[in-house]
């Protein structure tokens, strides 16, 4: 299977043939990073905008990265700087970067809903790189690459997701990825935030569990969803303090759990209140693999989106190779 | 100036009349109604309506003309325009103009403007609270003076027990309809749609049904206590709905309306975050919607109304969030009711009685919604066999903001 989307606007849309292939794209994108030399000219003469209305630091700094990586020319336009805080609507925005030509606008939103927007009036292709409560599909895909990497599949693993999964967008990204290759999720978190008709979120493979205990018994990865502080005036639980011990994860969680249990974290973390600082800095942590597969997602997913075929990237690159060794070659001689 | 609508097929439940007859009319009111054979005045012009169903004048109960104050929208024209173009020959028209009409300068100012438009008779609504802000009556027996035909704070749900109470104890003085938008907004908190599934699948923030059902509990309650003739906006639960059944089976003077989206679309027309599938109240999950076609089926739905809420494209170009509720309805309200009665679920009798006799019976409009000798001469013409495309860019009024192109 090939991915021949002209988006990536989520999770819940895609065959689970295209999520495959895009994991085993980001595979061969991973070891770009770990070269001394970390560019390939794949998406040379591109032009990728980060489009971005809510403070992030890693994902955009990720999306940066992996379109540098792969020779685009990446700008990055970030709330503060832009003429949204002149009254501008999202749609003119878009049109104005539109009249700039860019093969890619990659987009982070509060709003849920508003890449469907850009899609609709776009040439360019567009990326969610998260939307308001809805979906975050590049969050999904690193995650189950690290989850690939570690335990070799995603078929058949369980899986817990533990938080506040009303308002996440990696909640419900990671529930579609899961359960479309074959995982099962439990979920678990306070009554108000994870509200019963989620059960009917996808088909199969997810169950809403009663406590963190019931969610973790068996797991073999658990994920722990960062609590939002600034939501604290809505009322959803009474205190940090509450929350940190009836549903933050603790050591002795994870003694119910696989014995080679992971444990992921979109992050940022807030330590010792979601997330103990022992696990968190522990062996079954996989924190920051999972920032370094974020590189390798967003090179996959930038390079099917803009660029051209996977048989040019090879040929540029055998004929790269080539030249090498050739100058190699010539040097010696 | 003499009229006859010749050879049609007079449907009026008022009068128990479903035949065919001629109907002559004079000056802007009814004379008679003719058997086939009667003979009719020679001078009076002829309109053939051979194979065509004549009732009485369509009422909408419910529209947002936007005049005063939102004229970018719609005005009274406009939104007069586009009724008459979609069947109906009255409008009501809700409040919440800018200034917003809790005053008898505002009621007069808006029937002027219908007067000027001179297309559809437009009715207006007075508010219940002044500024509709839910804390003081508006002037009631001044706007009832003045023209006003109930009175609403719809859009703006009257937030207290307390305050509803008072409003239908007064309202109850000048024999208003007090007209209710049933909604707890502690429980709809921010939300922007149905709370269920597709809330949750699109990460929109969800208004749940019983937020609905308990200001509609709380309203049959208050007329029990009040004695107030009150009558429920849009209702689109279940459980909304179960309330008026009970109020009905007790005896109270409680009756409701449906808008045509509430029975022809579920929540899943949102999953592409059109904004023309926003409106308040939501559209609801399947279960909500059954119950709706159920109330029109068993008759606890009294009538049809439009919900006519015009927004400029600009508006409902932003997020889904940000865009505001509403979508337009004048024209597309009546061939959807006429679905109904093509699927089985309604005859054409309930169909008059759901958009013209049931109107003019909650709102008390004196010789509308019948065709009785003397009754003013509205009528609505239809026509069984056309079939129609609705194209929103022809649409006469002023906004384009509805999922039905």
């Amino acid at each position: 299977m090939t991915f021949t989307r002209k988006h990536l606007l989520g999770i819940r849309e895609l065959a689970a043939g295209e999520i495959t292939h895009l994991l085993d794209t980001a595979e061969t994108f991973r070891d770009v990073s770990k070269r001394e030399i970390k560019k390939v000219p794949a998406l040379r003469g591109r032009t990728v905008i980060n489009l971005f209305f809510e403070p992030s630091t890693r994902t955009r700094t990720s999306f940066e990265i992996a379109a540098k990586r792969l020779s685009a020319d990446a700008v990055n336009i970030s709330v503060a700087t832009s003429s949204v805080s002149k009254g501008e609507t999202l749609m003119d925005t878009a049109r104005n970067l539109e009249a700039m030509s860019p093969d890619c606008i990659v987009l982070r939103h509060s709003m849920a809903g508003a890449p469907y927007h850009l899609a609709k009036i776009c040439n360019s292709s567009i990326v969610n790189a998260g939307d308001g409560a809805h979906e975050h599909p590049t969050q999904a895909l690193l995650d189950a690459l690290t989850i690939r990497e570690r335990k070799g599949r995603i078929d058949g693993l369980s899986v817990a997701v533990i938080g506040d999964i009303l308002h996440s967008r990696v909640a419900r990204s990671n529930i579609y990825l899961l359960t479309k290759l074959g995982a099962t999720v439990r979920v678990a978190g306070p009554g108000t935030l994870v509200p019963a008709e989620f059960a009917e979120l996808v088909e199969q493979g997810l169950r809403i569990e009663r406590s963190v205990e019931d969610a973790v018994a068996g797991a073999d990865v658990v994920m722990i969803l960062r609590i939002q502080r600034e939501r604290q005036d809505a009322a959803f639980f009474p205190s940090m303090r509450e929350y940190a011990v009836h549903y933050g994860l603790h050591p002795e969680h994870l003694k119910r759990a696989a014995p080679d249990a992971i444990v992921m974290h979109p992050g940022p973390i807030n330590r010792g209140i979601e997330i103990s600082s022992e696990i968190a800095d522990g062996s079954s942590s996989l924190i920051l693999d999972q920032v370094t597969n974020g590189v390798a997602v967003r090179m996959a997913v930038l390079y099917l989106l803009a660029g051209g075929s996977r048989d040019g990237f090879t040929e540029e690159q055998n004929g790269r190779a080539k030249k090498e060794k050739r100058e190699r070659k010539g040097n010696k001689g | 100036m003499k009229l006859l609508i010749a050879n049609g097929y007079v449907i009026d439940p008022s009068q128990n009349v479903n035949a065919g007859r001629n109907l002559l009319v004079e000056d802007g009111r009814v004379v008679s109604l003719l058997d086939r054979g009667q003979p009719a005045p020679k001078d009076a012009e002829m309109l053939d309506a051979t194979g065509l169903i004549v009732a009485p004048g369509f009422i909408d109960m419910h529209a947002h003309l936007r005049e005063p104050g939102q004229e970018y929208k719609e005005t009274i024209a406009t939104g007069t325009a586009a009724a008459v173009a979609g069947g109906w020959t009255s409008v009501c028209a809700m409040p919440n103009t800018d200034p917003i009409n809790d005053s008898p300068a505002v009621t007069r100012f808006i029937i002027e403007q219908g007067e000027r438009a001179d297309l559809a008779n437009v009715f207006p609504i007075g508010s219940i609270t002044k500024g509709g802000e839910g804390r003081e009556l508006a002037e009631m027996g001044e706007m009832k003076l003045a023209g006003i035909v109930a009175v609403s704070d719809d859009g703006r749900p009257v937030p207290s027990a307390g305050m509803m109470r008072r409003a239908m104890e007064y309202a109850r003085g000048f024999d208003l309809t007090v007209v209710d938008h049933c909604e707890d907004r502690s429980l709809v908190a921010g939300g922007v749609m149905h709370e269920a599934r597709w809330s949750l699948i699109l990460g929109l923030r969800g208004m749940p049904a019983v937020a609905e059902e308990i200001d509609a509990v709380r309203d049959c309650a208050l007329a029990k206590l009040t004695g107030a003739r009150v009558h429920l906006a849009h209702v689109s639960t279940r459980g909304a709905l179960d309330a008026v059944r009970r109020a009905k089976e007790i005896g109270l003077p409680v009756t409701c309306e449906v808008a045509p989206h509430h029975w022809t679309l579920t929540d899943e027309a949102v999953a592409e975050y059109d904004t023309n599938t926003k409106m308040n109240p939501p559209l609801r999950s399947p279960d909500h919607v059954g119950a709706i076609i159920e109330g029109l089926r068993d008759g606890t739905i009294d009538a049809i109304a439009t919900d006519h809420a015009p927004h400029h494209a600009d508006e409902k170009a932003l997020e889904f969030d940000q865009a505001p509720f509403g979508i337009t309805g004048l024209e597309t309200a009546v061939g959807l009711a006429f679905d109904l009665v093509k699927q089985g679920v309604i005859d054409l009798e309930r169909l008059v009685e759901l958009c013209s006799i049931h109107p003019a019976r909650i709102f008390q409009l004196k010789d509308r919604g019948t065709l009785r000798q003397n009754a003013w001469a509205d009528i609505t013409i239809l026509d069984p066999a056309f079939r129609w495309t609705f194209e929103a860019s022809r649409s006469k009024s002023k906004s384009r903001n509805t999922p039905f192109d």
